[in-house]
């Protein structure tokens, strides 16, 4: 199983054994790392699953796809490091994965 | 035949292609509910090929609608959000109406309005106006909860956001009615009044712009000051400020309001529920989606093909007007489990349509929860009943789901 490390906002960490195939957001919400809302569920059409990932983490993801940049160009507090973390599938590549959480979401 | 005279109780006593699910009186009689249960199960993408607003398309389904709204390619916002089309000599223009890229950086212009920090300076503000404005409603008498409350303080928070003169606020709602309630999305209001009352809005905040040019955009955050001094925004013609403006006014008004007033009724209907709630105010955040679902505000969203689209078996032909009617979806049983119970304690409250979804997803979905969040802690801290005393009076729209009165008696702790 790959392990996901999330970061809350406040520094709190939350080390998750996840399920090959299950997205990040899915990780978070179904083991209560608090911070994710994921309104719409997984659509990419919310943009409530908003986490940062460091530039080391994002060279291993997919790019971003054109929905998820329309829905992450509509967040103010947008960086680099923006990722929507329900278009992240976890895999074993993606052992060790950090994903910080922002302080607040839209 | 005429609109009224195809309006039954009984959806299943007229014909499917007969179904006109925007005809106003349907919602102003709270009779819309078996017609969208029937479109679901026998014809979930709907063509009306006769109505006020000309022929279009229902979409009826929660997963459909989720289907469009991610796909501003093929359904385009341009043109208007209702199924009324605007006059030819009379186009107000805004951020919701328009697709990317120009809907994107007008938009942006606002957000921070809204934007979480600023939502916390807030939170004690719209408290203490919540207060005063329950303080001071009548107890073991009859009246109007729609104006002494669901009005008063919606209206008391968007003059708030617009820095608005606060004695003059109650123009604020009355525009925003204006706006909503004209003939041509099948309302009461006759057009000359509507543009009126439109025009004498574009004046007054053309007044406020011109003051608020000269603020400080670092300094001040009210949505005239912002749009004044945003380079998207700040070269608008008047038309596009108004559009805005109203788009602002009914996006933070008539919505939080009907939901307010909703939430009293829905608690009345359910009393299991709002004893459960008077026992423990915690499950207030989850009680708050909930409400926003089961009232849905906005009936519907408009988008009007871009290309022909296949969903279900049918054809949306390019061009064709297609209705999203999240009052639908939000009662679908096959995405809500009892849809049609008012269950304040849900597992995943916030999985619902009346905020939209994709890029038009509502703003102020964060602003209008907190609003509501507000009232009824403070409500639960003061009363220990609020008693519908009668059917409240319903708005005549089938875009506005709303209410025009709800007269109840309120008993204190």
């Amino acid at each position: 199983m790959p392990q996901v490390k999330f970061i809350e906002f406040n520094g709190t960490e939350h080390n998750i054994d996840a399920n090959n195939g299950d997205s990040i957001m899915v990780t978070a919400t179904s083991n209560l790392v608090p911070g994710i809302d994921a309104d719409c569920g997984g659509e990419c059409s919310c943009a409530t699953c908003h986490v940062l990932v460091g530039s080391e983490w994002q060279a291993k993801l997919k790019p971003v796809n054109d929905t998820e940049e329309s829905m992450l160009d509509l967040n103010p507090d947008r960086s680099a490091e923006s990722r929507l973390s329900c278009q992240i599938i976890m895999s074993d590549h993606l052992d060790g994965i950090v994903i910080n959480l922002p302080e607040f979401q839209y | 035949m005429s609109e009224a005279a195809k309006l039954t109780d009984d959806p299943y006593s007229i014909s499917l292609e007969d179904i006109n699910v925007s005809n106003p009186n349907l919602f102003m009689n709270d009779n819309h509910w078996g017609y969208f249960e029937r479109l679901r199960k026998e014809d979930p993408i709907h063509y009306c090929g006769e109505s006020l607003f000309g022929p279009f398309w229902s979409v009826t389904k929660f997963n459909d609608i989720m289907e469009i709204e991610k796909n501003p390619g093929a359904f385009s916002s341009e043109g208007g959000i209702t199924l009324g089309d605007q006059p030819e000599d009379f186009q107000t223009v805004n951020f919701i109406s328009m697709d990317s890229p120009k809907h994107d950086v007008q938009r942006k212009a606002v957000t921070n309005v809204v934007a979480p920090l600023n939502l916390a300076k807030l939170e004690p503000v719209i408290r203490s106006r919540a207060t005063k404005i329950l303080d001071e409603v009548p107890t073991g008498e009859e009246f109007d909860w729609v104006n002494h409350v669901s009005v008063e303080l919606t209206t008391q928070m968007l003059a708030t956001l617009f820095d608005f003169p606060f004695e003059k606020r109650s123009k604020l709602t009355y525009w925003s009615d204006m706006a909503t309630s004209g003939t041509l999305n099948g309302g009461p209001t006759p057009e000359p009044v509507r543009r009126a009352a439109l025009l004498e809005c574009l004046e007054v905040f053309t007044n406020l712009w011109n003051e608020r040019v000269h603020r400080d955009p670092t300094e001040a955050n009210d949505l005239i000051t912002m749009m004044a001094h945003n380079p998207n925004t700040q070269g608008m013609d008047p038309m596009e400020y108004l559009g805005n403006l109203i788009l602002l006014i009914v996006g933070g008004n008539d919505t939080t309001r009907n939901s307010i007033s909703g939430g009293v009724y829905f608690l009345n209907q359910f009393p299991d529920q709002f004893a459960k709630v008077t026992k423990d105010p915690s499950l207030i955040p989850k009680m708050v989606p909930e409400i926003i679902r089961y009232q849905t505000p906005l009936a519907y969203m408009r988008r009007r093909a871009t290309q022909d689209y296949e969903i279900r078996g049918k054809t949306i032909k390019k061009g064709d007007k297609v209705a999203m009617w999240y009052v639908s979806g939000n009662r679908d049983e096959e995405v809500i489990e009892n849809p049609n119970e008012f269950i304040i304690d849900r597992d995943n409250p916030r999985h619902h349509l009346s905020f939209g979804f994709g890029i038009h997803r509502c703003m102020g979905n964060r602003l209008a929860e907190m609003q509501l969040r507000i009232v009824w802690e403070e409500i639960l801290k003061r009363f220990k009943r609020i008693e519908v005393v009668r059917e409240p009076g319903r708005t005549q729209s089938s875009f506005v789901k709303g209410y025009t009165d709800l007269k109840v008696v309120v008993t204190g702790r």
